[in-house]
């Protein structure tokens, strides 16, 4: 008698109110199409609670119902791949026993909304993406993109998102050991946030998601469930905005993190994997509970009995849906078998985490109804049930994987923007070359520790390399973890000028310029994760730009050998019907073999000479000397060879695993060969003297795939890299004061010092770093 | 002979394990036992040393320390440091032992109202204490900070006691946080309690940027090891 017919209980209500439930599901942010094959999958009209679950379950910020169709073109496989796309994280061998799991995800939209507890969720929960497979969360990284730092809106989202960041993962006591800061006025309302997360396990501890065994618990860890962050993936994640009220008004859409219930949680999640006493676990993020029943149920083909008021509660007078779609943060849940319920309530009391049981793993597919419930000939198997109480009433009844996988796939129109022939005859070849190549360097140079000393950068003693380089350099080590000679490098790169004028080359080139990083710290790269920060799908040059990047981005990685082992997409980036550049953001994660000394960095040294590594080249497009120093947003980007690329990540690899040989390694990326020698000239406080440089058009070029080598024999890095196929030549040499090139730049390290010291505080109108 | 060093954890502590890496280092082969002593415990005999590492213990939600020093382990902490124990409190432990009541004075948010990961010089400015005894009085180390609440603060009798009693410990050369007398670490009028802001487990190796903070432990495992005689000497035959 308890098993009422869901359908008939709601249709009373329907009846009376035909008008309200109408809109209802567009309310909820479901299109008329998906309402109707709601009522297809399930056979009748889905009720109040039905419709909340598919709505969060099939936004675009859950189901990548826009952006699925294109992401199966990225390569994902390769030996050391554990686990690839469509898990929590990616996970991969990287040897010794140790594996390392890895993500990146968007916190975008509640960042823009409430700048502090977005971008600290979005800490949270990317943490939790890792902690998940088993693995310690030891690093994090941030790549930040905002308005122009003059705006007062955009200051107040930085200093909230740099505080936000700082403020939880210092608490939670994971390391921010690197990151990016861009300035666009593209994201001046839409400002995006991405957060990576690194941990490490061993092998044999990898767990997955899967809710396998039937009677087995589902047991709720971690926070109560409040109404905070109730629709934040349909409201807030998968729409753009439109003016600053409505914005305001999103605000109760934010979730509020609290990192110490974070910290005890990682503590007793990881004790209850590392000793065997969990089938499956998966975090809950977007769209909370009805995301982590139905997937976890779904993945293992099996089906879930979830008792609603078993949840723990902060307020009084919820309702079920908002139990069920809460985004309340620091909650996990564990699929326990009855066996070991009291030895995981006993660890869990220790790290003074709560501990529920709220559902229970029933039937799979494939088992016929009983003649109990639906009788009707359906499978009674595989299904998300939702009670009221223990065994009462059946709030909802739905099968559990048609949450997911039976999501809307779109085949958005894409189309080129009409001018695109003409925004590429506009070369910014043609603009005037500077009177003055030092001012525009000067312009260009900033440090950006003012963001990252706010950021706990050395906790666990593995930052070998922190925030500031070309890569982060970690040891690879951790408490529990077997001994190792072996490093780990790590670098997320993006860069929107580029894929503004060229979405596809451009990713291509972010993915080379990220290998290239890595390789400077002397790794080779093993796998890349992918955050993909676009527009609005509905509009079709935004869907032509997703697809052309990700075509850019498979071809990369297929020609380097990278394999794509997880991703985000991020779509409605976009205020008053503007959207941002398309801003795909990768990190490439590289294993160094043996991590005997610290890399040389992008230093000079005294006494030494300079060797340029990589075809020369004058182009100009997309680069920030065109876009940012003049507003110019056309041209085609240059030419390059992804093969030769991969022989060029080899040959620098090796070059800087050679002590004896190099002393200073820098690749050349924003701001060109001007930008790359005025920072190694900061950073060691040593001029220098370069000659041949063709114009200003090499000095401040972007072409990928070149890289500025400081050494102690220059004829034998010549003689590698012809070997290697690769074009260098000796270029100059470290010494004096002044960081002079012939005919075109001629600084005092001083003056370059004290520019990049104050740029980015004077841009933001803080005091001056201490 | 060896020794055994205690590191308290509190839930919310965080530097927990670079601390058992960092006296690991330091020892090499000499020998160290190193344990980590969960907060709930209400006895740390057989320690002959006790460290309270940096973190957030119970999440610093109300003021840092302010929660920690009525966890069950710091009656156990009070009394092995009246009995001439000696307590390192680092960072947030510096902060638990302020409010805990075995060193005067607080810590207050930096100057600069924002957190503060950054390297600084620190001066050596006495070497009576359990921390310092292996170094020159003078001798500038370079020490990693990692706070939003590190700016010491204490009464002006309170700090005329402090000089007058040598017991300022560690002074910043550049001060970061605007503490008061440029004070990074202060004892007890004894010297086998003594807190301070900087990390000195975050400056024992070579690969990950500085050495300086090997002279510290090393002085702590000295103090551990004359405790370990002093109780093997005591203990019956």
């Amino acid at each position: 008698m308890a098993e009422r017919d869901t359908a008939d209980a709601d249709a009373d209500a329907d009846a009376d109110s035909r008008t309200a439930a109408d809109t209802l599901h567009r309310a909820l942010g479901l299109t008329d199409e998906e309402a109707a094959r709601i009522a297809e999958i399930l056979g009748r009209p889905p009720n109040h609670l039905e419709l909340a679950l598919y709505a969060v379950m099939w936004s675009e910020h859950c189901s990548y119902k826009s952006s699925r169709r294109h992401l199966g073109r990225l390569p994902t496989v390769a030996p050391q791949v554990m686990v690839g796309p469509g898990e929590n994280a990616g996970v991969v061998d990287v040897g010794d026993g140790i594996a390392v799991a890895l993500r990146i995800e968007s916190h975008n939209h509640p960042s823009a909304v409430e700048p502090y507890q977005g971008a600290a969720t979005g800490v949270g929960g990317i943490l939790r993406d890792i902690f998940t497979m088993g693995a310690r969360p030891i690093a994090l990284m941030d790549p930040l993109f905002f308005g122009p730092p003059d705006d007062a809106r955009s200051r107040w989202l930085v200093e909230g998102v740099v505080s936000g960041i700082s403020g939880y993962g210092n608490a939670v006591g994971v390391p921010t050991v690197g990151g990016e800061l861009t300035f666009s006025p593209c994201y001046e309302r839409n400002p995006l946030v991405n957060v990576l997360c690194l941990g490490v396990l061993r092998k044999e501890h990898l767990v997955l998601s899967g809710a396998h065994g039937e009677g087995n618990l589902a047991i709720l860890l971690g926070s109560t469930t409040g109404r905070d962050g109730i629709g934040g993936v349909s409201v807030l994640a998968s729409s753009g905005f439109s003016d600053a009220g409505a914005d305001e008004e999103k605000r109760p859409s934010v979730q509020v993190g609290d990192p110490f219930e974070e910290k005890r949680l990682i503590e007793a999640c990881l004790e209850l994997l590392g000793r065997g006493l969990v089938v499956g676990i998966q975090d809950l993020g977007g769209a909370g509970l009805a995301c982590a029943t139905s997937e976890t149920a779904g993945r293992a083909g099996m089906g879930m009995d979830v008792d609603v008021s078993a949840v723990p509660r902060r307020e009084p007078g919820m309702e079920p849906f908002e139990v069920m779609t809460s985004e309340s943060q620091e909650r996990m849940l564990a699929i326990v078998t009855p066996a070991d319920r009291a030895e995981v309530e006993a660890v869990c009391r220790r790290w003074e985490v709560r501990a529920t049981v709220i559902g229970t793993v029933t039937a799979p597919l494939g088992v016929p109804a009983d003649g109990g419930g639906g009788g009707d000939g359906t499978d009674a198997g595989g299904r998300l049930r939702i009670y009221d109480r223990p065994g009462g009433e059946v709030l909802a009844d739905v099968p559990a994987a048609s949450l997911s996988d039976d999501a809307p796939l779109y085949d958005r129109p894409l189309a080129p923007p009409a001018d695109l022939d003409r925004r590429r005859a506009n070369d910014p070849t043609a603009l005037a070359p500077p009177a003055d190549c030092g001012a525009d360097v000067l312009g260009m140079l900033a440090d950006s520790s003012w963001v990252w000393r706010q950021y706990d950068h050395q906790l666990f003693l593995n930052t070998v390399v922190g925030p500031g380089g070309d890569a982060a350099v970690l040891r690879l080590a951790a408490p529990g973890l077997p001994p190792s000679r072996r490093g780990l490098s790590l670098s997320t790169d993006s860069n929107p000028r580029w894929c503004a004028v060229d979405p596809r080359a451009g990713t291509a080139m972010t993915v080379a310029e990220s290998a290239l990083n890595v390789a400077c710290s002397g790794a080779r790269p093993v796998a890349l994760v992918n955050c993909l920060n676009f527009g609005n799908p509905e509009h079709p040059e935004v869907m032509w730009q997703l697809s052309e990047s990700i075509d850019g981005m498979a071809e990369a990685c297929r020609a380097l050998d990278i394999p794509v082992v997880g991703g985000n997409v991020s779509l409605y980036n976009e205020s008053g019907g503007t959207d941002i550049d398309p801003t795909p953001v990768v990190a490439v994660l590289g294993v160094i073999d043996d991590l005997a000394r610290r890399p040389p960095g992008p230093v000079f040294v005294d006494g030494t000479a300079l060797v340029l590594l990589g075809t020369p080249d004058r182009s100009l497009a997309g680069s920030r000397w065109a876009v940012d120093l003049h507003g110019h947003r056309g041209g085609a980007l240059p030419a390059f060879d992804l093969v030769a690329h991969g022989a060029l990540l080899r040959l620098v690899a090796d070059l800087v695993n050679d002590p004896d040989l190099v002393v200073g390694v820098h690749d050349v990326s924003d701001g060109g060969l001007g930008l790359a020698l005025a920072e190694c000239a900061v950073q060691s406080g040593v001029g220098c003297l370069v000659h041949g440089v063709d114009g200003h058009g090499e000095l401040f070029s972007e072409s990928p795939g070149r890289v500025v080598v400081g050494t102690t024999d220059p004829h034998e890095v010549l003689a590698r890299a012809a070997a290697a196929g690769i074009h260098a030549r000796i270029m100059g040499h470290p010494g004096g004061d002044r960081l002079v090139v012939d005919g075109l730049l001629d600084l005092s390290v001083a003056e370059a010092t004290a520019a990049w010291r104050d740029a980015l505080p004077d841009a933001l109108g803080q005091p001056p770093a201490a | 002979m060896s020794t055994r060093i205690g590191v308290v954890v509190f839930p919310g502590t965080n530097c927990e394990h670079d601390v058992v890496r960092g006296l690991g280092t330091v020892a090499g082969e000499s020998g160290v036992e190193v344990e980590l002593v969960w907060h709930g415990e209400t006895s740390v005999t057989g320690f002959d040393a006790l460290v309270l590492p940096g973190g957030f213990a119970h999440g610093d939600y109300l003021r840092p320390g302010a929660l920690a020093r009525f966890s069950p382990v710091m009656e156990a902490v009070t009394r092995f440091a009246s009995d001439g124990g000696p307590v390192i409190g680092i960072c947030n432990g510096f902060q638990v032992l302020t409010e805990a009541g075995l060193l005067p004075g607080a810590l207050q948010k930096n100057s600069g109202l924002r957190f503060l990961c950054t390297t600084v010089p620190v001066v050596v400015t006495t070497d009576r204490t359990a921390l310092t005894g292996a170094v020159d009085v003078g001798s500038v180390l370079r020490l990693p900070v990692n706070h939003f609440e590190g700016n010491y603060i204490c009464d002006a009798a309170t700090l005329e006691r402090l000089r007058d009693e040598d017991r300022i410990v560690l002074r910043y050369a550049e001060n970061p946080n605007g503490s008061i007398d440029d004070i990074a670490g202060i004892c007890n009028a004894e010297g086998n309690v003594v807190g301070l802001m900087p990390h000195p487990e975050r400056a024992c190796d070579a690969l990950t940027g500085a050495m300086d903070g090997a002279p510290l432990l090393q002085g702590l495992l000295a103090a551990s090891h004359a405790r370990a005689a002093l109780r093997s000497a005591l203990a019956p035959a």
